[in-house]
């Protein structure tokens, strides 16, 4: 393929169209996501991404066809999973890492008994192609969805840089952010709806699957590059970002059928690797070569 | 020949148990979270083995599959050596590449094959019936591989079960005697791979992790020792399997689904109603201790006043709720719990203490 080619087959508004979509979403999970590796709850991200199944298909069986109720559904889901972990871990004497991958299992695979009750049973399911969240279909981002993601990521960002400081707190120090009075419940409340919002719009694009990758990957490749939070989550939101537009363009030239989600994350494993070698503050390279200096 | 719904139950129920075995290690290890990512990279190796073998039907395609299980764990080892990144971010950016990276292979190259992306992600138990490997020339079903894998991990565990036991529960003491901690937890995760491999087909990459994870902990809330722990675990999740597969063909869903949610739903009735650590019990005992110390609280309240010129005031029944600071209607049930322990007798309008309810005031005092 030529360059003249490649510029050929990229200039379609419908693909750039995709490509703004995936990268907004890329951003917001990027920041977002920052906050969940730096607390360590990276993995809760993958639990509620595939919890969001089940709400999904539920809210498609009790008529929504609009993506907002759609993703409504999908975040009402992943909730219900992240009380379901606390209550066992509260409650039992099982390990939390157990009790994430059981609700992930058991909400995926009713999530599956649903999909395949409206793939059997509901007509005309087949034009609204659900089976799509699952690995995601960028290019099946239409207008509303993008506004959808729009919104939502903005108000989630709004909301980042408005709690700044208690965040900050309640990621280093949660014990000392309680001794200032912070209510400190009530802030985890909302920097994990915070991550569950940053999980559902991307579910259509990314996949329930994979979304996971795409909150913890920018974040942990631009943790190599700064030492500040500050510069952490801002890095990580362009990661992301960078990671949606080279991957949506990267499936778009893989030809049709080729999901978007594993694309939009080999793109942001790229990154991780890149960042991991070459970061300025904590990469490998530097790293060597700052002890063979001193 | 097997009806079709008995063989998909005999399946499932193998899958199940086999997975539960290895599993109860993985929940008491705090580990579950591997077999999530073991799962997941499979299709990478599954996929990488056919572009070796040209073959989708190759037993070889199990080995080379189950290999990348144990490659993934020592990756996510030396990411996490690096000290870059922390334990879950490792497992969490190692196994969504290698998996996206098998998406993409399968989606780019496999459509065909029984491989099919859709097909994979969402198990597909009905395979079973139809045979696909030749192991020296004669061809052998799905079911008979998954049984074997549950007899070889029955064995595993037999052979093993001390070493096991110790490494798991005190790997210091296990390194010190002798015995690798090292070793067994690789062994472990090699036999983690090959039940996931050999369950691929059946229940898929993702809802995999549910098999190895649910039934152990729902057996871990049953049982305080490891050799009933194991047998309830893989009970348990035959119970699933065979509840959960009746389902899925009655109602015509998704099996491995189905199977999942049913173990689930084993779970949650273990949360609730296991003796001693369920949710019930642990309420029941709390409404007794609280009883109990209300019952005290009142027997104390009376035995200060005894003999004082203020008895007759304090032991007055309807004036109780003012002098224990009590909501009224606690004042009754607790005199009706108290008069049944034998702790006070009614005299008139008036309480006395008893014998046994003036040695549990003391007893407390003193």
């Amino acid at each position: 393929m030529t360059f003249e080619t490649l510029l050929v087959e990229l200039n379609t508004s419908a693909l750039w169209t995709v490509a703004l979509g995936t990268a907004a979403l890329g951003l917001v999970a990027g920041s977002v996501g920052s906050f969940a590796v730096l607390r360590r709850q990276s993995l809760q991200g993958d639990m509620v991404s595939h919890a969001a199944l089940p709400g999904l298909a539920a809210a498609f069986l009790l008529g929504a066809r609009e993506p907002v109720y759609l993703i409504l559904g999908g975040a009402v889901a992943g909730w219900l999973a992240m009380l379901c972990v606390g209550f066992v871990q509260r409650r039992s004497r099982v390990p939390f890492d157990a009790a994430l991958g059981g609700a992930l299992a058991v909400f995926f695979g009713l999530g599956l008994v649903l999909l395949t009750y409206i793939q059997r049973h509901v007509p005309g399911a087949s034009l609204h192609p659900l089976d799509r969240y699952l690995f995601g279909q960028a290019a099946l981002l239409r207008e509303e969805d993008l506004r959808v993601i729009g919104w939502l990521g903005a108000i989630a960002l709004l909301l980042l840089a408005a709690f700044w400081n208690p965040f900050k707190l309640l990621s280093f120090d949660p014990d000392y952010a309680a001794s200032l009075g912070y209510r400190v419940r009530l802030l985890d409340l909302l920097l994990t709806t915070l991550t569950v919002t940053a999980v559902v719009i991307g579910l259509k694009a990314v996949g329930v699957v994979l979304m996971t990758a795409l909150l913890i990957a920018p974040a942990a490749a631009a943790r190599q590059w700064s030492n500040r939070l500050g510069g952490v989550v801002l890095l990580a939101g362009l990661f992301g970002a960078l990671a949606g537009l080279g991957g949506t363009i990267g499936g778009h030239l893989a030809g049709r059928g080729v999901p978007t989600g594993p694309t939009i994350v080999l793109a942001a494993t790229g990154l991780v690797l890149f960042s991991l070698v070459f970061g300025s503050a904590r990469g490998l390279l530097w790293t060597r070569l700052r002890m063979a200096g001193s | 020949m097997m009806s079709f719904e008995l063989e998909l139950i005999l399946v499932l129920v193998a899958v199940a148990a086999a997975c539960a075995l290895p599993g109860a290690f993985l929940v008491l290890r705090r580990m579950s979270l591997v077999s999530d990512a073991i799962g997941h990279v499979l299709l990478f190796g599954i996929v990488l083995a056919y572009f070796v073998t040209q073959d989708a039907d190759s037993p070889w395609l199990l080995f080379g599959a189950a290999a990348t299980g144990v490659v993934t764990v020592a990756l996510v080892e030396l990411l996490q050596k690096t000290q870059l990144v922390k334990e879950d971010a490792a497992i969490g950016l190692v196994f969504p590449a290698l998996f996206a990276a098998g998406v993409l292979l399968a989606s780019l190259y496999l459509r065909q094959t029984h491989l099919d992306v859709d097909r994979v992600l969402l198990g597909y138990p009905e395979y079973a019936r139809e045979a696909r490997w030749e192991i020296a020339g004669t061809p052998v079903k799905p079911l008979w591989v998954m049984l074997g894998v549950l007899a070889l991990n029955a064995l595993l565990l037999a052979i093993f079960y001390k070493e096991l036991k110790l490494t798991t529960f005190d790997p210091a003491l296990a390194a010190s005697l002798g015995f690798r901690p090292g070793l067994m937890h690789y062994g472990l995760m090699a036999d983690v791979s090959l039940t996931a491999v050999a369950a691929f087909d059946a229940v898929g990459p993702v809802l995999v992790v549910g098999f190895f994870v649910i039934p152990a902990a729902a057996a871990f809330l049953l049982t305080d020792r490891l050799s009933v722990l194991l047998v309830l675990a893989a009970t348990l999740g035959a119970v699933g399997g065979t509840a959960g597969t009746h389902l899925a063909i009655r109602f015509d869903t998704n099996i491995a689904g189905t199977v999942a949610a049913t173990l689930g739903a084993i779970f949650a009735l273990a949360l609730l109603l296991a003796p001693h650590r369920g949710v019930l019990a642990q309420l029941a005992t709390r409404r007794r201790q609280t009883r109990r110390f209300h019952e005290t609280m009142l027997a104390i309240h009376l035995f200060q006043h005894e003999g004082t010129a203020a008895e007759a005031e304090e032991s007055r029944i309807a004036g109780l709720h003012e002098h224990l600071h009590w909501p009224p209607g606690r004042v009754e049930a607790v005199l009706r719990g108290a008069e049944r322990s034998g702790l006070i007798a009614r005299a008139g309008e008036y309480l006395k203490l008893t014998v046994s309810g003036r040695a549990r005031a003391r007893e407390v005092l003193h």
